[in-house]
C-alpha cells in the first residue's frame, strides 16, 4: 500500500476538511464515552450544547475565546509566512509574568495610563520572548520549530520561580500565588454579571487588522511570498530575515496581549496554573480555520468550546480533567488525517488500474 | 520489433496529454519524439517507462504485450532513462549513485561496480571518474553518469529527455557519437529534442505530436528542419529568420574590474569581470552552464555582494543598491528557474505578476491595487499570447514555455532600462521561442541594453549585437558579433581567451 499525490486537491474539501474532522471527533468522542460507560448522547449534550444553553455559558466560551483568538491571530501570520512558531505558549506565559510583575508595581496607582501601560507591558514581554527565537533563526540558522518550544518551558520554569518566591503574595498563606490585582489593574468587564473583558474588542479589532494586511497591503503579500517561496522572495529582494523578526515579534505581541486578557481579567492574579494550553490550542485554531480570518474566528469558538465542555463534563458527570486535550488533539489528528487524504490517495497493491480515479491523480514516487 | 504502443492515452484534468499514440520502434533504431512544450512528449515517455500509469491503449515489448507496472519493472526489461532533470545526490560519489540506482542483488561489492563503471565508460568513450563526488561534476559529465548508469545493464531501448540542451557543441557532438555507437550495437534510441538539426544528423525516425495526437511522422535525413517544424507547429507559423541589429547609443551598464568570491563550496569564483551594456544592444553571453552565469545574475540582480569592483548605471554606483532599489533605477532580470525564483508556483497570475511589478505600478503607499494589477496581468497574457485559463490560474498548472512568455512579458512590460535575461527559451518550443526573441528585439529597438546568457548557440547569433563567452568564472572579449566565429567561440567557451584584455569598450 501507499500513497500517491492528488494532482488537483478538491477545493470544496479544502474547505470542508474541518467539518469533518469535527464530525469524526464528535463520532469517536461518542463511543469513547460509550466505553468508559457514559451515555454518550448526555455525555455529548453536556460538552457540546449544555455550557453554551443560557447566556453565562455563552459568555464564558468568549471568555475562552479571547485569548485563544489573540493567540491565533499572530499565528496565522507566521504560519502564513511559514514561520512555524510553536511558542505561544511560551511568550503567553513569559508575558504573563512580566506584566504580573507590572500590574503588582501599579496595585496603587490610579489614571488611565495603567491599564495601557501593562497591556504594552505584555505586547513587550512576548515580543521579547519570541525575539529570542527570531535572533536564533536570523543569526544561528536554528529551527524556530525547536527553540521556541525549549523556550516554553523555560518560560513556564520562569513562572513558577516567580510565584513561588519573589511575586509570592506576602500575606498569601504562603500559597504559591501573587496578591489579588486591584480593580485599577483589572481590564473592564462589559457587563457585571459577566467575566468577559474589553479584551475581546481588541481581538475583533487585530482579526480585521491582519485580515486587511494580508488581502490589501504589500507587506501581507511579501508574507505569503515568503511562505510560498523563499527563493522567489530572495529573487525579487524582498528582506526575508526582516520579515522572521517581524511576523515573530507580532505574534509574540499577540500572545502577550493574550495572556494580559487572561491575568488581568478573569484570573486576577499570577498562578502557577495558568497555562490552560491556549498557545497551543491556537495552533489548531489556525489549521482548523484555514489559515483565513473568518476561519479561524469560527475555529475559535470550536477550541474554546472544547474548554468550556470540558469543564461541564467534569463537573456533571466527574470526567478527567484530561478529557480536554484528548478532545483537542482528537480534532488535530482527525483534521491532518483529512488533510492528507485531500491531498493524496490511497493506492492498494494488486490493484488494477482504476481508470475511474487515476485521471485526477498522479504518481509521485516511483 | 523492439517497442510499439498501440493508442495509448492518458487524461489529466483539463487536458488529454496523449491521445491514442502508436508507434514502433525496431532495435538498434534511433527514434525522435518531436513536439512544442505541453504536446505530451515527455507523459508517453514516462508512460513508456513506467512513471506514469496510461488510461487506455496497449504496449508491446519484444512482440509480447506487457504491463509495466514501474521503473524498477522497466528497467529489469531492459529500458533506461535520462530525465530532463538529473536525479542524482551531489554529496555522493559517481559509484555510490550509480549502486543506488541498482537493485542490492545487482551490486555484489563497490570495487566490482567500479570496475564495471571504468570499463562501460571506456567502452563509450564517456571518461569519468568513479570517485569523485557528483557535486563537483560539470553539467555534461553528470549527464554522463545519468547514462552510464543505463548503460550498466544489458540495455535494449534507452530514453533521452532533451540531453543536449544542457550540453556544449563539442559535448552534444560527443554524445551523438555515442548514442550512434549504442544504436550500432542493437540497442533502440528514443530521443526527446527541440533542435531539429540535431534529430537530422542523428535519427532514423521521428514522430511528431502535437496536443497530445501523432500528426505525423518523417524520415529526418529526407526532411529539411523547416519541414519538420512545420510538422510540429502546423502552417499558421512563420520563423524570423534574422533580425536587423540595434542602433548602439550611450553606455548604460558597466561593470568594473568586478570579483566575487564564492559563498559555498559549489559557487563558481568570478573574476576581473568587466563589461559594458549600451543602450539599444543586446550582448549575448555563452558559456557551459555552472561557468559563473548564475553567480553573475545574482550578482546583477543584487542578491549576491562583489568583494570588489564597481558597477554603475548610467555613470551612478549601484554597487551597494539592494534588489529592489536597482529594480526602482529601471533594472529587471529573468531567471533562469522559472518555478520557485522566477514565480511562485501556488500563486496565479496575477498575484506572480505584483511579484516583480509592485515596483512600477500596482501599489501605492503598500497598499495593493489588485484590480490595477489583474488588469495588467490581462493584458501580458494577451499581448504575450500565454496559454492560460486566465489570470486567475497557479503559475505551475501553465507549462514551462508559457510561463516563460509569462514572465518575460511582465519585465518587458515593466519597460525596463536594463533587462538581464537567463536562458530566455531554454526548454521553449519553436513557436513560443520565436516570439520571446521579437519581443527581446522590440524591447532593444526602444532603447533598453539588454544581456542574454544562453547556452543555445544559434540563438546567441540570432539575437546578440556583440557576444562573448564566459569559462570558469571569467569573461572573454565581447566584441561585434560579425567579428566572432563559431570556433572563436567554442575557444572561448573552452576559456581560451586570445588576448588578456577581457573587454572592449564599443
Amino acid at each position: 500500500m501507499r500513497i500517491e499525490k492528488r494532482l488537483q486537491p478538491s477545493r470544496t474539501m479544502v474547505l470542508m476538511s474541518p467539518v469533518l474532522a469535527l464530525v469524526l471527533t464528535l463520532l469517536t468522542g461518542a463511543a469513547l464515552f460509550k466505553l468508559l460507560g457514559h451515555p454518550a448522547g448526555l455525555s455529548l449534550y453536556n460538552y457540546f450544547i449544555n455550557p453554551i444553553s443560557d447566556w453565562y455559558g455563552v459568555s464564558e466560551l468568549l471568555v475562552k475565546v479571547t485569548p485563544l483568538l489573540l493567540c491565533a491571530i499572530g499565528l496565522m501570520l507566521c504560519f502564513k509566512g511559514k514561520v512555524w512558531n510553536i511558542g505561544a505558549e511560551g511568550q503567553f506565559i513569559f508575558a504573563a509574568l512580566i506584566s504580573g510583575y507590572v500590574s503588582l508595581q501599579l496595585l496603587q496607582a490610579e489614571g488611565f495610563w495603567v491599564l495601557p501601560v501593562i497591556i504594552l507591558s505584555g505586547a513587550l514581554a512576548g515580543m521579547a520572548w519570541a525575539g529570542v527565537a527570531a535572533l536564533l533563526k536570523t543569526h544561528f540558522g536554528a529551527s524556530e520549530i525547536l527553540t521556541t518550544i525549549m523556550l516554553n518551558y523555560i518560560a513556564l520554569n520562569l513562572l513558577l520561580w516567580g510565584v513561588h518566591g519573589p511575586l509570592k503574595d506576602p500575606d498569601g498563606y504562603n500559597f504559591p500565588e501573587s496578591a489579588l490585582f486591584t480593580d485599577q489593574t483589572l481590564l473592564p468587564l462589559l457587563s457585571e454579571d459577566y467575566r468577559v473583558t474589553v479584551a475581546i474588542y481588541i481581538a475583533l479589532f487585530m482579526l480585521a487588522v491582519v485580515w486587511f494586511v494580508l488581502s490589501k497591503t504589500l507587506f501581507g503579500f511579501q508574507i505569503r511570498v515568503l511562505g510560498e517561496s523563499a527563493r522567489a522572495a530572495n529573487f525579487v529582494g524582498y528582506n526575508s530575515k526582516l520579515l522572521i523578526w517581524m511576523l515573530l515579534l507580532f505574534s509574540g505581541a499577540m500572545a502577550g496581549v493574550a495572556a494580559v486578557s487572561e491575568v488581568n481579567g478573569p484570573v486576577g492574579q499570577l498562578i502557577p496554573t495558568l497555562n490552560l494550553g491556549y498557545g497551543y490550542a491556537a495552533i489548531i485554531v489556525v489549521f482548523m480555520g484555514r489559515m483565513h480570518p473568518v476561519g479561524i474566528l469560527i475555529a475559535s469558538f470550536l477550541l474554546g468550546l472544547t474548554y468550556v465542555g470540558g469543564e461541564m463534563v467534569q463537573i456533571e458527570q466527574g470526567m478527567p480533567k484530561s478529557i480536554v486535550g484528548l478532545f483537542q488533539g482528537m480534532l488535530l489528528f482527525f483534521l491532518l488525517a483529512c488533510d492528507l487524504l485531500i491531498h493524496y490517495r490511497l493506492v492498494l497493491p494488486n490493484s488494477a488500474i482504476p481508470s475511474f480515479s487515476s485521471r485526477r491523480s498522479k504518481q509521485v514516487v516511483s | 520489433m523492439r517497442l510499439e504502443l498501440l493508442g495509448l492515452s492518458k487524461r489529466y484534468p483539463g487536458c488529454v496529454a496523449n491521445d491514442a499514440v502508436s508507434l514502433k520502434v525496431e532495435p538498434g533504431e534511433i527514434h525522435a519524439i518531436l513536439g512544442e512544450n505541453g504536446a505530451g512528449k515527455s507523459t508517453l515517455m514516462k508512460m513508456i517507462y513506467g512513471v506514469v500509469k496510461p488510461d487506455d491503449g496497449q504496449m508491446m515489448w519484444n512482440n509480447k504485450e506487457v504491463e509495466i507496472k514501474g521503473p524498477a519493472h522497466a528497467r529489469q526489461l531492459g529500458m533506461g532513462m535520462v530525465f530532463q532533470h538529473f536525479s542524482l545526490f551531489e554529496t555522493l560519489t559517481v559509484t555510490e549513485n550509480i549502486a543506488l540506482y541498482l537493485e542490492p542483488s545487482e551490486v555484489s561489492s563497490m570495487a566490482a561496480l567500479r570496475q564495471h563503471i571504468e570499463a562501460v565508460a571506456q567502452e563509450y568513450g564517456l571518461a569519468i571518474n568513479p570517485d569523485r563526488k557528483v557535486g563537483s561534476l560539470s553539467v555534461g559529465e553528470q549527464q554522463r553518469v545519468e547514462i552510464i548508469r543505463c548503460l550498466i545493464q544489458d540495455i535494449k531501448l534507452l530514453i533521452l529527455d532533451e540531453p543536449t540542451a544542457v550540453l556544449t557543441p563539442a559535448e552534444a557532438d560527443h554524445l551523438i557519437q555515442v548514442l550512434k555507437q549504442l544504436a550500432s550495437k542493437g540497442c533502440s534510441i528514443l530521443f526527446i529534442s527541440h533542435k531539429l538539426h540535431e534529430v537530422n544528423a542523428l535519427c532514423d525516425r521521428a514522430t511528431v505530436l502535437r496536443a497530445g495526437k501523432v500528426t505525423g511522422s518523417c524520415v529526418p535525413r529526407e526532411t529539411s528542419p523547416a519541414d519538420m517544424a512545420r510538422l510540429m507547429l502546423g502552417d499558421e507559423l512563420t520563423l524570423t529568420e534574422t533580425f536587423t541589429g540595434g542602433k548602439t547609443a550611450d553606455l548604460l551598464l558597466q561593470l568594473k574590474q568586478i570579483e566575487v568570491a564564492p559563498n559555498d563550496l559549489f559557487a563558481i569564483h568570478l573574476r576581473d569581470i568587466n563589461l559594458n551594456l549600451h543602450r539599444g544592444e543586446i550582448v549575448g553571453l555563452a558559456g557551459v552552464a555552472g561557468n559563473g552565469q548564475d553567480e553573475l545574475v545574482d550578482l546583477l540582480n543584487g542578491e549576491i555582494a562583489a568583494n570588489a569592483g564597481q558597477m554603475t548605471l548610467s555613470g551612478q554606483s549601484i554597487t551597494p543598491l539592494s534588489v529592489q532599489q536597482r529594480r526602482r533605477l529601471g533594472m529587471a532580470v529573468v531567471p533562469a528557474d522559472r518555478i520557485g525564483r522566477g514565480a511562485v508556483g501556488t500563486m496565479n497570475l496575477t498575484e506572480n505578476n505584483l511579484l516583480t511589478a509592485s515596483i512600477t505600478h500596482g501599489t501605492k503607499g503598500g497598499l495593493i491595487n489588485w484590480q490595477a494589477v489583474s488588469q495588467r496581468t490581462k493584458q501580458i497574457i494577451q499581448r504575450y499570447k500565454v496559454k492560460t485559463t486566465g489570470e486567475h490560474e497557479q503559475a505551475d498548472s501553465l507549462s514551462g514555455g508559457n510561463l516563460q512568455k509569462f514572465i518575460l512579458g511582465r519585465e518587458i512590460e515593466q519597460a525596463p532600462q536594463v533587462l538581464i535575461c537567463f536562458h530566455p527559451t531554454w526548454g521553449v518550443d519553436v513557436g513560443a521561442a520565436n516570439l520571446i526573441h521579437q519581443q527581446l528585439i522590440a524591447l532593444r529597438d526602444q532603447g533598453a541594453a539588454i544581456l542574454v546568457l544562453s547556452e543555445d548557440l544559434d540563438e546567441l547569433y540570432l539575437l546578440a549585437d556583440r557576444l562573448g563567452a564566459l569559462c570558469a568564472g571569467q569573461l572573454s572579449p565581447v566584441i561585434a558579433k560579425d567579428e566572432v566565429s563559431l570556433e572563436q567561440l567554442g575557444q572561448w567557451m573552452a576559456g581560451q581567451f586570445d588576448s588578456k584584455e577581457t573587454s572592449h569598450a564599443h
